[in-house]
């Protein structure tokens, strides 16, 4: 099996559902020939040609229409948004528009699009760059949002996501892009989109996580576990629909839970999870639900971004309360 | 049926006044500038040349954090800003820095607000500006406001604004532009058009031209001019200005030009989608070059006039570097007190939490 990053899985889904496809386009701000800012599209063009893989004019609002244009000419479109920082320039597109169309046409018109972007923070991007707005994306009936926390389902989340015939909102942390490998198979797979995935298995607490913070959570575990606390861990993978499923199996079975968002505590999607805990399992709660998050400031400037993000200490911290409480 | 697209186009002509070989080839248009303000000029973009060397090697070092290089742009951005007065309000993109430094950006905080610390924002108060925007666009549909205010206060002062030939593209560049055309108001839309929005070239952004043409549709008046000129530009937006301020509207300046540098620091490589012909030829038209030539022919200016200006240059930015190293480090408590007037609860209480870590 190949060793990939997570940037390197990403191109690979791409590239398996523009050869298995040939609805598929991908578009966006420099996709073309400088493959993406992150690279993420890096050879796609010279792979597959102008007409499948192409820079659009710089805006926003309009590579949002012009995707919902083509799904509705049978094309299965994957926009880039450079940063998920600037959805707010194609926010109508995305939650007024295709998150609808089936909706308002009683399913006659479908919206089959995948918007791929990095979110997240911690590399020092200028303002409005980095940020966690997958709870604006969450609370939008008739999204999907996905958030892949390593290489392996990265390919396979974002292959399912194309292969939808709803639109799915991608979203890749930064952080994670090059930051290790993993084993990604080359043949294509798929990862299913709404099911959580157990990270770790832990008898004492469940820390329930997304993106960076399912690495987090995972090292804020292994410390746990020198204190004799077993925690289980788990990645959402997707956050809307919310495999609620896995998480009160998780919930009954250890009494306890913690969840994390890299998000400010006032977004994400967090306070969600924590409201169904309590209304799904409480007689299996022996202390309340805690949270870890980010405070509820505008993102922090890149000279404080390492302080005001949240850590495994901060994790640890939390699930201490949690244990004596 | 009359179809009226190839006349509009071949109305808008490059306004040129210094040549490559920085000879005057349109005398009419000199503008009226004493030889101090000329050698003020070259003063400025040269200081702003070294200025940019230094970020870049900055950068490099890890001392600086974002960077947009502007090295070739600076007679567009420099030209235009001196035609302003201290009151006029700017409102740049994230290249346009030099800018504001020249209207009275200390340089301490121009590298804070590359390091990403807020202080870099805190402006004097003589500086009417908003610090640099992100968002591609979003500062021209906020200069029809700027200038909308300006003369509903009766003021005669303009807002002016830039972005590049990608941010054109925008929703906000033709919403900007109309807004203001509709309340005639005092501004100056300023589009340098450096041929590539990060790697996309200007050919694949729109169908037009000239991106001065996009005016017409706003029913302002519009005009490309030579960008690696100063005086073409610095003319073109005197002319602008006194037309705005006089009530008669806004205008939108294509300005011709190139950066000789990467995008940004944050990994661009313009080898990717730029050539090395291009380089070169672009190379030739260097705004420096050709306004040194022009002011060598006055006897305004020398090598010890140059050497001076890149002593003074570097002083000031070594001073600078070390005031901004020198700044308090950001805590999360600054920036929770940043948010509102009035702290709400929520905050309240996490302020008090802040408080108790950052007092470990
Ligand atoms: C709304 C928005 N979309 C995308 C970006 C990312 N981005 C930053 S600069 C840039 C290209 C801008 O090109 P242009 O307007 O020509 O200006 P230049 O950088 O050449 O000065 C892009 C796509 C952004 N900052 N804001």
């Amino acid at each position: 099996m190949a060793q990939m990053t997570m940037i390197q899985a990403i191109t690979d889904a791409m590239r398996t559902e523009l050869k298995n496809d040939e609805n598929v386009l991908v578009f966006g701000e420099d996709v073309g020939q400088n493959g993406g800012v992150f690279r993420a599209t890096e050879g796609l063009q010279d792979e597959f040609g102008e007409d499948r893989v192409f820079d659009t004019p710089l805006a926003e609002s309009g590579i949002g229409g012009l995707a919902i244009g083509l799904a509705l000419q049978g094309f299965r479109p994957v926009p880039e948004i450079q940063f998920f920082g600037f959805v707010y320039e194609v926010m109508d597109s995305i939650s007024g528009q295709m998150a609808r169309l089936r909706y308002r046409s009683g399913g006659h018109h479908t919206a089959p699009i995948t918007v791929r972007a990095p979110f997240g923070g911690g590399v020092h991007t200028p303002e409005m760059h980095a940020d966690s707005l997958e709870g604006l994306m969450a609370q939008q009936p008739g999204l999907k949002v996905v958030i892949p926390s390593t290489p392996y389902e990265a390919k396979g989340l974002l292959i399912s996501a194309i292969r939808d015939n709803d639109p799915v909102i991608f979203l890749e942390h930064m952080k994670l892009y090059r930051s290790f490998r993993g084993e990604v198979p080359e043949e294509e797979y798929t990862v299913e989109i709404g099911k959580a995935d157990v990270k770790r298995e832990g008898k004492d607490v469940t820390l329930i996580a997304y993106g960076a913070m399912v690495h987090a959570s995972l090292k804020a575990a292994e410390e746990l576990e020198k204190d004799g606390v077993d925690a289980e861990v788990i990645d959402l993978r997707t956050v809307s629909p919310i495999d609620y499923e896995t998480v009160l199996e998780s919930v009954k079975k250890t009494g306890r839970a913690v969840v994390i968002q890299e998000a400010q505590r006032q977004a994400g999607v967090a306070a969600n999870v924590m409201a169904e805990i309590q209304e799904k399992a409480i007689l299996h709660l022996e202390a309340p639900v805690l949270r870890v998050a980010a405070p509820d400031t505008v993102y922090a400037f890149s000279d404080a971004e390492e302080v005001w993000l949240p850590n495994h200490s901060d994790i640890v911290e939390k699930v201490n309360a949690v244990m004596n409480f | 049926m009359k179809h009226v697209l190839e006349n509009v186009e071949s109305q808008f002509e490059m306004f040129q006044i210094l040549n490559e070989d920085g000879k005057i080839v349109n005398k009419d248009d000199m503008p009226d500038l004493s030889d101090e303000d000329l050698k003020e000029i070259m003063r400025r973009m040269v200081y702003t040349r070294i200025l940019d060397q230094r970020s870049i090697a900055l950068n490099r070092q890890g001392r600086l954090g974002f960077y947009a290089p502007t090295a070739g742009q600076e007679a567009s951005q420099l030209g235009s800003q001196f035609a302003l007065e201290q009151e006029d309000f700017i409102l740049p993109g994230y290249r346009d820095v030099p800018q504001l430094i020249w209207q009275g950006l200390p340089l301490y905080q121009a590298f804070l607000f590359s390091k990403g610390h807020f202080h870099g924002n805190q402006f004097p108060e003589k500086l009417h500006a908003l610090s640099p925007q992100i968002i591609i666009g979003a500062q021209y549909v906020q200069t029809a406001g700027v200038a909308l205010g300006f003369k509903k206060r009766g003021k005669k002062n303009v807002a002016i604004t830039y972005t590049g030939d990608g941010g054109t593209s925008q929703g906000d560049f033709y919403e900007g532009i109309n807004f203001a055309g509709a309340y005639k108001a005092p501004a100056i839309f300023i589009v340098q058009n450096n041929r590539f929005a990060i790697s996309v070239p200007v050919e694949k952004q729109t169908n037009s031209k000239t991106l001065a043409q996009k005016s017409v549709a706003a029913g302002i008046e519009g005009i490309q001019v030579d960008g690696m000129d100063v005086l073409a530009v610095y003319a073109a937006t005197k002319d602008a200005r006194d037309r705005a301020i006089n009530g008669d509207g806004p205008t939108l300046i294509e300005t011709l030009t190139y950066r000789f540098g990467p995008h940004t620091m944050s990994g661009d490589d313009p080898t990717r989608y730029r050539t090395e012909e291009l380089d070169n030829e672009w190379a030739k038209k260097d705004p420096l070059v050709r306004f040194r030539k022009f002011l060598e022919g006055k006897k305004l200016w020398s090598e010890e006039d140059e050497n001076k200006v890149i002593d003074e240059a570097k002083d000031d930015i070594k001073k600078a570097i070390k005031q901004a190293e020198e700044q308090p480090k950001q805590k999360v408590t600054d920036l929770i007190g940043n948010m509102y007037e009035e702290l709400p609860s929520n905050l309240q209480e996490q302020m008090e939490i802040y408080k108790e870590k950052e007092s470990k």
